[in-house]
């Protein structure tokens, strides 16, 4: 199971948090203090695993955002690096070729992107293109609810003048 | 846009955060957006609530405070549109936890949200379940989502069998109701559901041994071949990943294998063709078929015996080990700790590269191999394996010492074949690394020292060569100066050489050196810095030639601005000075300590140490901060933890050996006013009472050596009042009298028949005083008799005096009348009144009482109460 995800910037500023064990705000501050001390620190040829309070956090670097995830002692690492790559190739279909302002401004769409990938700190789904048509019908749903709204503010405003 | 609204858009005010220089001015402006959300919330503002919440989400990612932003997500979520309820759930997740009591007012808005026909409102709700719910809200809400794993949208089916997981984990009772559902989700053809229904088997399986048997007996081939099908599957371009298909839903069907075939033959036997086909077909020249193989060999190792498929999962992490990805030897390291206790001769074949691996410049891959390395070591390997692992100590980074030096110590405390091999090897850590040492390793070496008496001098020489190279190592000094002080002579003289040895030529004054170089060092912490001052004293009397310079190191602690120090060096100055004759006898070589008790008391330590935490918070009122008494108790008694409890500890022989039983003696000085007759106990700062000191003195020398002198002095110790009782050692108890000079009368009437008490003052105020004194019926410890005497300080008569006690539960309380009820003025009579107490928990709590006395004065009722604490110990 993963136990929470994190996007760090290199910078250590933090760019998503995705919790799925219960971790107070208290603790939540404290462990990435933890982590984005001990990742940022790493090397560049160093594997992609370190072990953090008999837990493994697994992390992989894009450009200047640190990917990370927490799990068990025996789950699969490598299967946690395939689900990054998973998470971060979707991101980047949505996004065209995503960047770290991308995530800045729309951290919200990263949050619903990765609802569809993770849930209860499980894999959701393991086709791309399945999670990129659920969140583009849930954006057109969306879509279609602004503009319903301003036709009707549309509607008011001439029948009021 | 409504020109009234004064708040700005989400993406304005991230620019405006992200162009802040300063964190002040960063503050400032979140500052002025809460504020600004908070007006708009108070004004319960509909239009902009979805952007306020986007906002605050933004907010609380970089770390501040949003809690007044909770009941926002509420107000989204129950409001009908998706926008509005896909934002709500979102800050939901992100600003709450299952922790949060405000969580339980969104159960209804969920439960409604399930029951919707919009399949993305209901995957909204399910998805906020699942990664929020707490147990209450799995207990509700499992019917709805039970009824939605068959749903007819997949996407549906899929959320809620993983929302299913977390139920079961918050509730593992209500596993049994999914049983069938999840089980109907593995004929599934939808890859995402047939995922997720895998997912939730394996976790039902954890907790449900019924639901185990039933998909061992319904499914297990069905299974097999859904993953047969998956590895011969053509080309699958929406689940391809580097040329195979799916390699999610292989490693979780392999998961599931490895628990339904754990500890199952026939279920294992169905799937091993399947097993050694995925392990032997899987590409592996990319991460994803990597992992597969991974999970493979997890599960390989994980199912009941089948010989063939295990030497290929070994050979297959055998070939991992030598990868040159770190990721792929992190892994293989991994899984060949879990392989060792199936195969350990497999395993040991691959020693030479899991050493290299200690190696790594990767600290993770490093933890690993060292884990592994310790599980390798056996009585046959040990002594090349020490030997690689210590060569490497001198040359490792600083921080991976630490673990390094523990797990060195370990593996040569578990399997050293001879003491000799263990005490060089440990020489040689400490010399390398001591300051990493953990002090129950060095408490365990000087044990194991005191318990080879052929290797006194030789351990004492080693140390004493290493210590002269890596004088910085705080642990190597301490051994080092325990040593030099015990077995001195030994080193000086050269005497119970091996033949292995080189002599070494030391004279008196080189070791001496030692100590005062160790002493002087201000790196030296305090316990060091006691245990050359014990060192100190013991080789005075050990170098006669040396004792005027040792007196002079120790005369120089006197000045210390520790208290602990400063007291010793008096102390020891005045032995030296003035006590020459009891000196030898005093300094006298500790008894072999016992390996056994030891060990049993390390275990039993955790407990105590629990209890030593709470203790030590309060200061101790005379300013000796608790680590510091700690410290010299430390000396003699190795296990400082069991010390901190006194009076749990009565039959530890070390504990008063050199009386430096810190704790009851600062609290002694603290109650000083109440009984001065407790300084005197300081005499060697034998804190306790005089009923526990004696007592524990003859534990001491019971358990000692039968050294009939010290008896004596020893006993003379207890009751000094009374030094022709024993007549054998005259000598010795008139020096003792000596020591006690200026610390105020004897305390004690010794009795030849058994333990005497001194009178203690119970209660004393500005108009009343109360003594006790104690006597005990002879052939009943448990009952203690005392004769309480009231004394009037007032000029005035007291009438009707009445005077009451209680006592806690373990205690009884017998009295008898009074001798009369009026009370004298100015001390001019006295009332006495008999009190028998019986102690149920006698020898393990003292007595404790309260009292409570009325009169009258002047016509005026009075009443005093008070609590008697200062009981001698051992009533």
């Amino acid at each position: 199971m993963i136990h929470f995800v994190l996007l760090i910037s290199r910078q250590g500023k933090v760019r998503l948090t995705k919790w799925y064990s219960p971790y107070s705000q208290k603790e939540r501050a404290k462990v990435l203090r933890e982590l984005s001390g001990m990742i940022l620190t790493r090397g560049p040829k160093l594997c992609n695993f370190v072990e953090w309070r008999g837990y493994k956090v697994v992390y992989k670097r894009y450009a200047s955002l640190y990917f990370c995830m927490c799990i068990n002692q025996d789950d699969n690492e490598l299967e946690i690096l395939e689900i990054i790559h998973h998470y971060v190739e979707i991101l980047d279909r949505y996004f065209g070729s995503v960047c770290e302002l991308d995530l800045i401004f729309n951290f919200h769409k990263a949050y619903y992107i990765l609802e569809e990938i993770l849930l209860a700190g499980e894999l959701q789904e393991s086709s791309k293109k399945t999670v990129a048509r659920l969140i583009g019908a849930q954006d057109s749903l969306v879509e279609d609810a602004k503009e319903q709204a301003s036709s009707i503010k549309n509607m008011i405003a001439q029948a009021t003048k | 846009m409504n020109p009234f609204s004064s708040g700005t858009r989400l993406r304005d005010m991230i620019r405006a955060i992200r162009a802040c220089k300063t964190a002040a001015e960063e503050r400032a402006v979140v500052r002025k957006e809460c504020a600004s959300i908070r007006a708009a919330i108070s004004e319960d503002d509909p239009d902009y609530r979805h952007r306020n919440l986007a906002k605050l989400m933004f907010i609380h990612m970089l770390g501040y405070p949003t809690h007044f932003g909770q009941m926002e997500c509420l107000k989204l979520i129950a409001s009908p549109g998706f926008p509005e309820k896909r934002i709500g759930y979102l800050g939901l997740m992100l600003l709450l936890d299952e922790r949060q009591e405000v969580l339980m007012l969104v159960t209804n808005s969920i439960k409604q949200d399930l029951n919707q026909t919009n399949q993305y409102i209901v995957g909204l709700a399910l998805c906020a379940l699942g990664n929020i719910c707490s147990a209450e809200m799995a207990r509700d809400l499992a019917p709805e989502v039970e009824r939605l794993l068959q749903f007819r949208d997949p996407n549906v089916r899929k959320k809620a069998a993983l929302c299913t997981i977390r139920i079961i984990k918050k509730v593992p009772d209500l596993a049994e109701n999914f049983i069938n559902p999840a089980a109907a989700l593995l004929k599934e053809k939808h890859h995402g559901v047939l995922l997720t229904g895998v997912q939730l088997c394996t976790e039902i399986c954890k907790v449900s041994t019924e639901a185990l048997e039933y998909l061992r007996k319904k499914c297990i081939t069905g299974l097999v071949k859904v993953l047969r099908d998956l590895t011969n599957s053509p080309y699958a371009p929406e689940y391809d990943i580097s040329g195979i298909t799916d390699p999610f839903l292989h490693i979780r069907l392999l998961k599931l294998f490895h628990v339904l075939g754990h500890g199952d033959a026939d279920a294992s036997d169905t799937m091993s063709d399947i097993l050694a086909q995925v392990a032997t077909k899987t590409e592996t020249n990319k991460n994803a078929g990597n992992a597969i193989l991974y999970e493979c060999v997890a599960t390989i190792l994980s199912i009941e015996d089948n010989g063939g498929l295990r030497v290929l999962a070994v050979n297959i992490l055998g070939r991992f080990l030598s990868s040159r990805d770190n990721n792929i030897r992190y892994v293989a390291l991994n899984m060949l700790m879990k392989a060792i206790a199936l195969d350990s001769q497999a395993v040991q074949r691959h020693r030479a590269t899991i050493l290299e691996c200690v190696k790594d410049p990767d600290a993770s891959i490093r933890k690993r191999a060292l884990e592994l390395v310790y599980l390798l070591v056996n009585e046959s390997n040990v002594k090349p394996l020490t030997k690689e692992l210590v060569d490497y100590l001198e040359v490792s980074e600083a921080e991976f010492k630490g673990d390094l030096t523990a797990k060195i110590c370990s593996i040569v405390e578990k399997f050293s074949p001879e003491k000799i091999w263990y005490i060089d090897q440990m020489v040689k850590v400490l010399t390398q690394a001591g300051n990493y040492v953990k002090d129950e390793v060095w408490h365990a070496l000087i044990i194991v020292i005191t318990n080879a008496p052929n290797l006194h001098g030789y351990t004492v020489r080693a140390l004493y060569k290493a210590v002269q190279t890596a004088g910085g190592q705080e642990t190597l000094v301490r051994v080092a100066v325990w040593c030099i002080g015990e077995y001195g002579e030994m080193l000086v003289g050269n005497s119970g050489m091996l033949d292995v040895e080189e002599r070494i030529n030391v004279t008196e004054a080189d070791a001496v050196d030692v100590i005062e170089t160790a002493i002087r060092c201000h790196s030296s912490d305090l316990t060091t810095r006691a245990m050359c001052l014990i060192a100190l004293l013991k080789l005075s009397s050990r170098y006669p030639s040396c004792t005027k310079r040792i007196n002079d190191i120790i005369l120089q602690q006197k000045g210390s601005l520790v208290l602990e120090l400063q007291q010793r060096a008096i102390e020891f100055n005045s032995i030296i000075e003035r006590h020459e004759k009891i000196r030898s006898a005093l300094v006298e070589r500790m008894p072999v300590l016992d390996e056994a008790t030891y060990s049993g008391r390390r275990a039993g330590s955790v407990p105590a140490a629990v209890s030593t935490s709470q203790g030590a918070l309060p200061k101790i009122p005379n300013g000796v901060v608790k680590p510091a008494s700690a410290a010299l108790v430390d000396l003699l008694d190795l296990s400082s933890d069991a010390d901190q409890a006194p009076s749990s500890s009565g039959g530890d022989y070390l504990q008063d050996l050199l009386g430096v039983d810190l704790a009851p003696a600062s609290q002694g000085t603290n109650q000083t006013d109440k009984r001065g007759a407790d300084v005197l106990l300081d005499l060697l700062s034998i804190g306790a009472p005089p009923a526990q000191s004696s007592s524990s003195m003859l534990d001491m020398l019971s358990s000692g050596q039968d050294n009939k002198s010290a008896v004596g002095m020893l006993d003379n110790l207890a009751s000094p009042s009374a030094p022709s009782a024993q007549a054998s050692s005259p000598g010795a108890s008139s020096s003792m009298m000596d020591l006690l000079d200026g610390f105020g009368p004897s305390p004690s009437v010794p009795e030849t028949n058994g333990p005497t008490y001194p009178s203690i003052v119970a209660f004393e105020s500005n108009s009343l005083k109360i003594t006790y004194k104690f006597s005990k019926e002879p052939g009943n410890p448990q009952t203690t008799i005392i004769e309480a005497q009231f004394v009037n300080k007032s000029p005035d008569i007291y009438s009707n005096f009445v005077f009451q006690a209680a006592v806690p539960k373990f205690l009884q309380l017998h009295m008898d009348p009074a001798s009369g009820n009026i009370l004298p003025e100015s001390g001019n009579g006295s009332i006495t009144q008999k009190l028998r107490v019986s102690n149920s928990q006698h020898g393990k709590k003292s007595l404790v009482m309260r009292m409570r006395i009325s009169y009258k004065a002047n016509d005026k009722d009075v009443l005093e109460e008070g609590q008697v604490n200062n009981f001698p110990r051992g009533l």
